[in-house]
């Protein structure tokens, strides 16, 4: 098995980011950042709080359109397109790229209501197409066993771990070809942590996973390519093993073996 | 030691006073309460849902006061709490921090403390003097300025509420702006912003000062909007004055009405919004 060789030949990339820089006002974010995050791979970011990690994230989908004051320099490039130009469509943008927060949010209705508002946002489909999908998105969540028999129930009656994985049903049933997790388990317990960690690894055949997490082992254990920030610079940007193994900046080494952050 | 006994006995002290004081305040609400029912309930029986308010020394009951009212303060919560709620999303939801925004949200506050009796004056001024006589409609108008800051400062404090991560989840999954406070973000605060309704309800519910300049009052059975229209604010206002002691005795029995229909919305608003915080 020559895995390294393999991945060569594989990697294409999803997201090209190019001299991205990022203001909140007039505080500069994120210092010219250029990355690219492969298709059908799983990147971490990792980094000390107020790295600008969370930040990057929410740049990929145009989450900081909603917050006047925030906005972002540089080039984003989704299959060709710069996303963030003005005239980019968020609506279509944020069908193609998919994203689970922090804490669980659940929607005031039922289970499957909850999985069915985002397609409906971007499709028709009949009554019994809307039934498979979310059958199909359940299951893809490993959540479809346990909610099977209660769809009609509400989403904010279920375990915190359970409302995770429906956000992330909800993220793939609209079919995104990139997911972006910010922190999907810092509000978890370990078991649910486990639950949706092996979820990542199930759902990167079908989907480009970019995910932020505090915690340092997660990323190790996740992801294939991992980035390290830190003050909104991108410090160190490689393979996963390479990071953890071999660092190449000292501020990367100083990080992952705990002397800071 | 001696520290701790000091503390103790501050303790004391200050529990003693503050439970003093909310005795205090709980003896009126307690008197009044008792009051309206020991002088109410005397005065309850059939005749008072199905008869009209009678001349003075006749035999009567409320019933023109009790539909009048049911109907001036119906037509006020539905003229006003569409208006009022639409006003509350644009506050919370488009205008936070836009000057449209902070000029509405200070005139609301404005509009929210205004004495009743002014707001009263103001639909006279502008209705009841230019159409020459006072009426039902006029009356609702009335009530209907009454409402409409209550619903609007609730409608926006309870999507205030609803936390963001849920707007941005909701945006996230490429949702437009409409259908994420329609469908997620009034659907968190529908039972705050219910509660408001509710509480607006009950505020109206015995307001008499709009209604003396704008409704007026009837003896007689009137639905017609254009007429003055009778109401049970008025007529307790009106009875309660009056030397006759069966007069006196409707009024006491339009009060408990009163005081009963607002107690059991206050406490209905309570149990609903128990249930929006807990959740």
């Amino acid at each position: 098995m020559m895995p390294v060789d393999q991945n060569i030949l594989n990697l294409t990339s999803q997201i090209s980011i190019r001299n991205l820089n990022f203001y909140y006002g007039k505080a500069l974010a994120l210092k010219n950042i250029n990355l690219d995050i492969y298709k059908g791979k799983v990147t971490a970011f990792i980094g000390p709080s107020g790295c600008g990690k969370s930040t990057l994230l929410r740049t990929i989908n145009r989450m900081y359109d909603l917050y006047p004051g925030q906005r972002a320099e540089g080039e984003l490039l989704i299959e060709g397109t710069n996303i963030l130009d003005k005239g980019v469509d968020t609506i279509a943008l944020r069908a193609k790229v998919g994203m689970v927060f922090q804490k669980p949010t659940p929607f005031p209705m039922s289970i499957y209501e909850n999985i069915a508002f985002g397609v409906r946002m971007h499709e028709k489909l009949s009554r019994s197409q809307m039934d498979d999908r979310i059958e199909w998105a359940l299951t893809k969540a490993a959540l479809w066993d346990e909610v099977k028999d209660k769809l009609n129930q509400q989403g904010t009656g279920l375990s915190g771990g359970q409302q995770q994985r429906l956000c992330i049903a909800r993220g793939v049933a609209v079919k995104p070809s990139v997911l972006l997790l910010d922190e999907p388990t810092s509000a978890l317990d370990p078991i649910s942590t486990m639950r949706i960690e092996e979820l990542i690894h199930e759902l990167k055949s079908e989907f480009t996973i970019a995910i932020v997490t505090h915690n340092m082992q997660q990323a190790a254990r996740v992801s294939d390519y991992t980035a390290y920030m830190y003050l909104g610079e991108l410090v160190e940007f490689g393979k996963t093993d390479d990071v953890f193994i071999k660092p190449r900046d000292k501020r990367t080494e100083d990080y992952i073996t705990g002397r800071m952050g | 030691m001696n520290l701790r006994t000091r503390r103790k006995a501050v303790n004391f002290l200050a529990l003693s006073l503050s439970l003093a004081a909310m005795a205090f305040g709980l003896v009126w609400l307690i008197w009044i309460l008792w009051m309206v029912f020991e002088q109410g309930v005397g005065a309850m029986n059939l005749s008072l849902f199905t008869e009209m308010t009678p001349p003075p020394g006749g035999a009567g009951g409320l019933k023109n006061a009790i539909v009048g009212s049911i109907i001036l303060v119906g037509l006020a919560m539905l003229m006003a709490t569409p208006v009022a709620i639409l006003a509350g999303i644009y506050l919370a939801e488009y205008g936070q921090r836009t000057w449209l925004g902070k000029v509405t949200r200070f005139i609301n506050d404005i509009l929210l403390s205004a004495p009743s009796i002014v707001i009263g004056l103001f639909v006279y001024a502008i209705y009841v003097a230019n159409v020459g006589k006072f009426s039902g409609l006029s009356g609702a108008i009335a009530l209907a300025l009454l409402v409409l800051p209550v619903v609007v400062r609730t409608t926006e404090d309870m999507l205030a509420l609803v936390p963001n991560t849920l707007r941005e989840a909701a945006f996230a999954l490429g949702a437009p702006k409409w259908k994420v406070i329609m469908l997620v973000t009034l659907r968190s605060a529908k039972t705050g912003v219910v509660t408001g309704i509710l509480l607006a309800l009950a505020r109206i519910s015995g307001e008499t000062a709009p209604l003396l300049f704008t409704a007026l009052s009837n003896q007689f059975w009137s639905v017609d909007l254009s007429e003055p229209m009778a109401n049970l604010p008025v007529t307790i206002f009106k009875f309660a004055m009056s030397p006759f002691q069966d007069w006196q005795q409707l009024a006491w029995a339009g009060v408990f009405l009163i005081t009963m229909g607002v107690l059991a919305l206050n406490i209905l608003a309570r149990v609903m919004f128990r249930q929006t915080v807990q959740r």
